[in-house]
């Protein structure tokens, strides 16, 4: 066995002791746990890093644009389009990933779709949150007839049929940006409310909301100190869930035309308008229908993996994986050193090793 | 009983005629009352400034509500509630503020008394931030030497709840109340979730800090011997009523209601002989339900003593003082015949009372004074 592996581990089974015992400690907070746990579940992380470039691509789209010298609403009949005006497939005269129907850059316009697609779900479901939580937090609280009420309009707002509503919103304003977020905000607050008036009503039955009422806190203060902190996991993790639900939702609303429209670029007018030319040009089709779903797709996964992180039963399981890696790689560090007779090997394991603990 | 008229000086709080019933709602969308949970029913004590009541009864019997009453923070059905002479079951939420300072409670469990997601520093430290008595490094300080002054490490102040112990939990709740140097501290069973040997130094503690600050205690609890190693007076409860109360030591020594003897006989001895050679009153039934509570005296339909009269009428809290070391009752002994006893008292004073037509006398066997009519009555047919 590696001496340095060795002497690597335990100096970290060294450092974690210290944390638990010794000296000025520390108290390692809920979020830290559970980032640490977060950081060892490998989807969790993929999903993140797939978020993390989806937003820089989107904040970035202008300067892609920039490189590639497609302008997001030019057309470029051209070098965009073949001889029978189909649209080109990627990599042809320099479009990445091939033009549209009328001869624009697809990569731009995807890109340029996203800023919309994760403006909208992200903006409606921080207000969502935000309302959500309030009213929630005041329904649970203070119960009886303000309960009764908010309760109930919760109720009906979830039993709402929200294409017909968005079909009446559109057709008596006209399709806009502002509609989306409004109607997408007005049917994404009430499933949070629902589960924090829940939450509410259970907390608020705890000794440490009683102890507080007999310090003399007042209703707010109680809220806002001893049961909100409290209701942030599930708030986090329902919130997560919610973003990608917005986004189909825009997307949806695009594609039925009551949404973003032309020439303004989201997935779901260019899925609609790629439905003419799968034929012809699956390119069209494919790459708008990808970005939303790895986008959807990396923020539900992310959000399961909060809520595992969350929950201290998975600590276990965790640890046990943890483990499990740990004598695996120890074996590893052992067969490389034979192999190579390198120190260079086992040192970047244990690296590896020492950082993950 | 200088106690008992409640203008004394000695007297923090006095409470009166207190009434606390809980409505039981049914129905979904439109939910109504059905009955009333009679958790509290006239129930009058006074507790002495710098002196421990000890309340027992079993649960359900009304002591937490009765404790909440009195702290103000659920209304009163009925009754008045005095603190230092102030009717505070009369103020509003406002004028009760201030009022607040003055009672503080310790809660039983001491996992969810605490916020688990707060430090232990901001817990300590709310009373202070929401009296705005002291911000910033004043009351970091003021933290830590509470928690020096309840036997806690100070540099702990930044540590969550979980990482203390089940006894170091409980030593937080009672920082935070004395934080504000409150002049009652309602206990409610502080130490039924401890272990034996964390009780006895949380108790030790309440001890030190009653004598260093003349704290009074309402001390809740159905542990027999810790309430009596704690309290000056002592209370019964059962099902919302007080049965008897009476100076600590003359209640254990001689408990005059049947249902305090048969509490006494349950509760468990250390010493193997001393529990082979006593009586146990082993009580028939369960509690009635409190939303229906028997007629007359609440306890007659368990009680092995139980006259006609007891399920008529309602015996009052009085003294029983010349009931001397007879082998039985004395014939015909009831509210008919007080015979020199029968004087009103009020619990938590001087006065030893009983709520009992048929109060038990020294050395009587309860077991064997069941009447066989009353247990067929009991049995649900």
């Amino acid at each position: 066995m590696s001496i340095q592996s060795e002497l690597e581990f335990d100096a970290h089974l060294t450092e974690e002791a210290q944390q638990q015992v010794g000296g000025q400690v520390q108290g390692r907070t809920q979020w830290q746990l559970t980032w640490r746990r977060l950081r060892s579940d490998r989807v969790s992380m993929i999903a993140l890093a797939v978020i993390v470039i989806m937003v820089l691509l989107a904040i970035l789209a202008p300067a892609v644009a920039g490189l590639t010298h497609h302008s997001v609403n030019m057309a470029y009949p051209v070098q965009g389009e073949n001889e029978d005006g189909n649209p080109v497939g990627p990599g042809v005269n320099g479009f990445i990933l091939g033009t549209d129907s009328t001869g624009r850059d697809l990569l731009v316009r995807v890109l340029y779709g996203a800023r919309i697609s994760l403006f909208v779900g992200i903006f409606t479901t921080l207000i969502a949150t935000v309302l959500g939580v309030s009213i929630g937090l005041i329904a649970g609280y203070f119960g009886g007839v303000i309960d009764t009420l908010l309760a109930r309009f919760t109720d009906a707002v979830l039993a709402f049929p929200y294409i017909v509503l968005a079909l009446a919103l559109a057709a008596v304003y006209g399709p806009s940006l502002t509609i989306i977020v409004v109607m997408i905000t007005f049917f994404s607050w009430a499933g949070i409310a629902r589960i924090v008036r829940g939450q509410t009503l259970s907390i608020k039955e705890k000794e440490y909301v009683e102890a507080a009422r007999s310090l003399g806190a007042g209703p707010f203060r109680i809220m806002f100190f001893d049961i909100l902190p409290n209701l942030l996991a599930p708030v986090l993790v329902i919130a997560t869930l919610y973003i990608p639900n917005a986004v189909v939702f825009e997307a949806t609303l695009s594609y039925l035309g009551l949404g973003v429209q032309a020439p303004t670029p989201s997935w779901g007018n260019m899925l609609s308008d790629a439905q003419n030319f799968y034929q012809v040009a699956w390119w069209y089709l494919v790459f708008p229908a990808a970005a939303l779903l790895i986008t959807t797709l990396a923020f539900n996964l992310l959000g399961d993996g909060i809520r595992d992180a969350m929950d201290p039963r998975t600590e276990k399981l965790i640890a046990a994986r943890r483990l499990r890696r740990r004598l695996t790689r120890r074996t590893i560090n052992k067969g490389n050193k034979e192999a190579l007779g390198g120190v260079v090997a086992g040192g970047t394991a244990a690296d590896e090793s020492g950082k993950r603990g | 009983m200088a106690t008992a008229n409640g203008t004394d000086d000695n007297v923090l709080v006095r409470v009166e005629n207190v009434v606390k019933h809980f409505p039981v709602k049914a129905g979904g969308f439109f939910r109504h009352t059905v009955g009333q949970v009679h958790a509290v029913d006239d129930v009058s004590l006074v507790i002495e400034r710098g002196k421990t009541l000890g309340l027992v009864g079993e649960t359900g019997s009304g002591k937490s509500t009765l404790a909440r009453c009195v702290a103000g923070l659920i209304p009163v059905t009925a009754g008045k509630v005095f603190l230092n002479g102030t009717n505070i079951s009369e103020l509003s939420r406002g004028a009760m503020r201030p009022l607040r300072r003055e009672v503080q409670m310790i809660f039983q469990d001491p996992y969810s008394s605490l916020n688990p997601r707060r430090r232990v520093g901001a817990i300590i430290g709310d009373p202070f931030a929401i009296h705005k008595t002291a911000t910033g490094a004043e009351r970091k300080r003021m933290v830590q030497e509470l928690m020096e002054r309840v036997g806690l490490n100070p540099e702990h102040f930044n540590r969550f709840p979980a990482e203390f112990s089940g006894g170091q939990r409980q030593r937080i709740g009672v920082a935070r109340a004395l934080a504000l140097r409150p002049k009652l501290i309602i206990c409610d069973e502080p130490v039924s979730a401890l272990d034996v040997s964390i009780q006895a130094q949380v108790l030790n503690l309440l001890a030190d800090l009653q004598t260093e600050y003349g704290l009074s205690y309402l001390f809740i609890a159905h542990d027999l011997e810790v309430v009596r190693h704690v309290s000056d007076k002592v209370a019964v409860m059962y099902l919302g009523r007080i049965g008897e109360a009476a100076p600590a030591d003359s209640l254990y020594r001689q408990p005059r209601h049947p249902y305090t003897v048969a509490l006494l006989s349950a509760a468990p001895a250390a010493d193997p002989d001393a529990a082979a050679a006593r009586q146990r009153v082993i009580l028939a039934g369960d509690v009635p339900s409190p939303i229906d509570p028997p007629a007359g005296c609440r306890f007659h339909p368990r009680c092995p003593k139980a006259q006609e009269i007891c399920g008529r009428v309602e015996p009052p809290l009085v003294t029983h003082d010349d009931l001397g070391p007879a082998a039985g009752p004395p014939a015909g002994w009831g509210p008919a015949d007080p015979a020199g006893a029968g004087v009103p008292g009020i619990p938590g004073g001087e006065t030893h009372v009983t709520a009992c037509h048929f109060p038990v006398v020294p050395g009587e066997t309860l077991a064997s004074a069941r009447t066989p009519a009353i247990a067929a009555e009991r049995e649900p047919a």
